[in-house]
């Protein structure tokens, strides 16, 4: 097996697992405090996608594409949550599944009128279009260390937020009881609003983050959005720090799996049935994770306490 | 089953009327020669059916299962792979669907329980992901593209499924009977437990009932059932792609449930009904009212007014129906006295 390929290997789980925790922190941190099941957090992750390629075109820069997609996003997701999700917070889980369903629908056939069918491709600064040698022979494209980047500073960012702010206070509060904080003053519709913006945002983050990659498409949303319900169920519904670990744990897998699986495979079967086999078991891989965790806890890695 | 003719009221009439509508589309279609009548009515007696099923875990156990789509899928491949292969015999492929389905929904189900809430949700949805992956992968059988059925599942020369009206009949048969089986299974004690299982899980633990066994086996029974309509639904499409088993083919069974009302009879039969005709008119409506080629973006007034349903139509239509029924006997009495 060759060493460096491993090494590039792992980097891209890595920044699959780190695309995976900016949607999951979101969906868990919109789950946990306000007890709502959206399906349609995708479709955010689609909105940033197209935001950042419109921005990029408009502004010529891929950075300032960035800087004006995230707030755009942040935005939308606001009018989502005053339009219709607010709305829904005291129905049951059965009510938010089909009426974010529909919201998918929406929001998809929206981005189809306004950016056409087709893909848009999202160019790169040369700065950050070449690719740098880690150490000897490793070499890998510079934007995915720069995804890689992006993500740690949003996942210590939401840790300040949530941890040494008076606002990450409320959001914690909110999360352990949101009954108790709205009798003690605390706006609770606000912080409701406030809460999926920013999941909004943080979805949109990881859209921009991948469209130079996979450019902007319609409907990108709805595939990755079953490994982040992967994710936060294995970490542990409603956790945010579950959602990292197992973010990172589906990335490396999913990835790894889809290398490296035909090999392992080769050494007990014929070389085959082991090409055959390979893809479709590595494509069931993460399910199986999550149905052998769940087997032995059906709360997740982390459940969060209190609930 | 059906309360006596005289107080049937406004929802048993429409669905007495959409029941009747269905049996007697065959000769419609013959009559205004137009095949396009039966094919959207057996594809909807079809999904009416799977819809059936899914009401019997969701509307009457609680169990809101966002995978049930895979079990219409599996059904289906239980059809096309022996076909593949050479195999024609109906005899072997929708007792292999049944088999398939109920495996599938034992073993998936014996895990998915072992949750509650939310990660039921997700964790239903990801088995059967994982079943649309698995397909998706397996190039032998068309992977993405899907696999064509060139001969329809055959029974010798008592029935003839290639004939339409017969694969039409036996559908719509199909779905009475399991409606039936699903009304004895929901006023029977089993059916009980499971609806009290919804209402307060703890509650009938602590009387003494196992309600994980009864919900797995309710799961089942659902899943079953659903595979023996996507076995059908195989041999009607003669097409089948892992895209049947995607997950927002489970939020369409999702929506012709809740659509109906759940946890009713016959609301998921309504539900499937005005879905299908939304899928077909919609589009043409749009495109009538507003403007040429507005019909392209249906889907956006097709999630339009499924929010809609889901913020104010409390009960779907037979909830609707009943409401239509009260104010009826409301004006009735006002106008006697």
């Amino acid at each position: 097996m060759d060493l460096t390929l491993l090494i590039a290997q792992l980097l891209n789980g890595l920044q699959l697992g780190i695309l995976l925790f900016l949607l999951a922190s979101g969906l868990t941190l919109i789950f946990g405090i306000m007890n709502f099941v959206n399906l349609a957090h995708g479709s955010l992750y689609m909105a940033g996608a197209f935001l950042c390629a419109s921005f990029t075109h408009l502004t010529g820069s891929f950075v300032f594409g960035v800087l004006l997609a995230l707030p755009a996003t942040a935005v939308i997701g606001i009018i989502i949550e005053k339009a219709v999700v607010q709305y829904l917070y005291d129905r049951d889980h059965l009510d938010h599944v089909l009426a974010t369903f529909g919201l998918i629908l929406v929001l998809d056939t929206a981005a189809h009128m306004i950016w056409g069918p087709d893909g848009i491709v999202v160019p790169l600064p040369n700065w950050l279009d070449g690719r740098v040698e880690l150490f000897a022979g490793v070499v890998i494209p510079t934007f995915r260390l720069a995804i890689i980047g992006v993500g740690l500073v949003a996942a210590a960012g939401l840790y300040m937020l949530v941890a040494r702010t008076r606002m990450g206070m409320r959001i914690r509060a909110g999360a352990s009881n949101r009954d108790m904080i709205g009798a003690l003053g605390v706006d609770i519709k606000q912080l409701f609003t406030f809460v999926f913006a920013l999941g909004a945002a943080l979805a949109g983050l990881a859209g921009m983050m991948v469209s130079p990659i996979t450019e902007a498409s319609i409907g990108m949303g709805n595939s990755i959005i079953i490994l982040t319900l992967v994710v936060i169920v294995i970490g542990g519904t409603g956790s945010v720090k579950g959602a990292m670990i197992a973010a990172i744990i589906v990335g490396l897998i999913d990835t790894i799996g889809r290398s490296y699986l035909d090999d392992l495979f080769k050494v007990f079967m014929s070389d085959q049935s082991a090409e055959t086999s390979a893809p479709a078991i590595s494509a069931m891989l993460n399910y199986i994770l999550m149905a052998a965790i769940l087997a032995v806890r059906p709360q997740g890695l982390f459940p969060p306490k209190g609930r | 089953m059906l309360n006596s003719i005289s107080n049937m009221g406004v929802r048993g009439w429409v669905i007495a009327m959409v029941l009747a509508a269905l049996a007697l589309l065959p000769a419609f279609a013959a009559y205004t020669d137009n095949s396009f009548y039966l094919d959207v009515g057996t594809r909807l007696v079809i999904l009416a059916m799977a819809a059936v099923s899914l009401n019997l875990i969701l509307g009457n156990g609680g169990m809101i299962s966002l995978g049930h789509a895979g079990f219409v899928g599996i059904g289906s491949y239980a059809v096309g792979i022996p076909a593949y292969h050479g195999v024609q015999d109906g005899l072997i492929h929708f007792p292999l669907a049944i088999a398939a389905a109920a495996l599938f929904a034992l073993i998936t189900g014996a895990i998915c329980l072992r949750t509650k809430g939310v990660n039921f949700i997700m964790i239903t949805m990801a088995f059967s992901q994982m079943a649309f992956f698995g397909f998706v992968s397996i190039e032998e059988y068309g992977g993405d593209d899907g696999l064509v059925i060139e001969m329809r599942s055959q029974f010798g020369d008592w029935i003839d499924l290639e004939n339409n009206v017969t694969l039409f009949y036996l559908s719509f048969l199909s779905l009475l009977a399991v409606i039936y089986l699903v009304h004895r299974i929901v006023n029977s004690r089993f059916g009980m437990v499971i609806a009290g299982a919804k209402g307060n899980e703890r509650r009938m633990q602590s009387i003494g009932f196992n309600t994980y066994r009864y919900q797995l086996v309710g799961y089942v029974i659902a899943g079953t059932i659903c595979g023996y309509a996507g076995a059908l639904l195989g041999n009607f499409t003669s097409f089948i792609a892992p895209e049947m088993m995607d997950w927002s083919r489970s939020g369409e069974m999702i929506f012709m449930v809740v659509l109906g009302g759940s946890g009713t009879l016959f609301g998921p039969v309504l539900g499937a009904a005005a879905f299908l005709l939304l899928e077909e008119y919609l589009s043409p409506l749009l495109d009538f009212f507003l403007y040429e080629g507005a019909g392209i973006y249906w889907h956006f007034s097709f999630g339009i007014i499924l929010i809609l349903v889901v913020l104010f139509a409390k009960g779907g239509i037979s909830g609707l129906l009943d409401r239509l029924e009260e104010f009826r006997l409301r004006r009735k009495r006002g106008s006697d006295e």
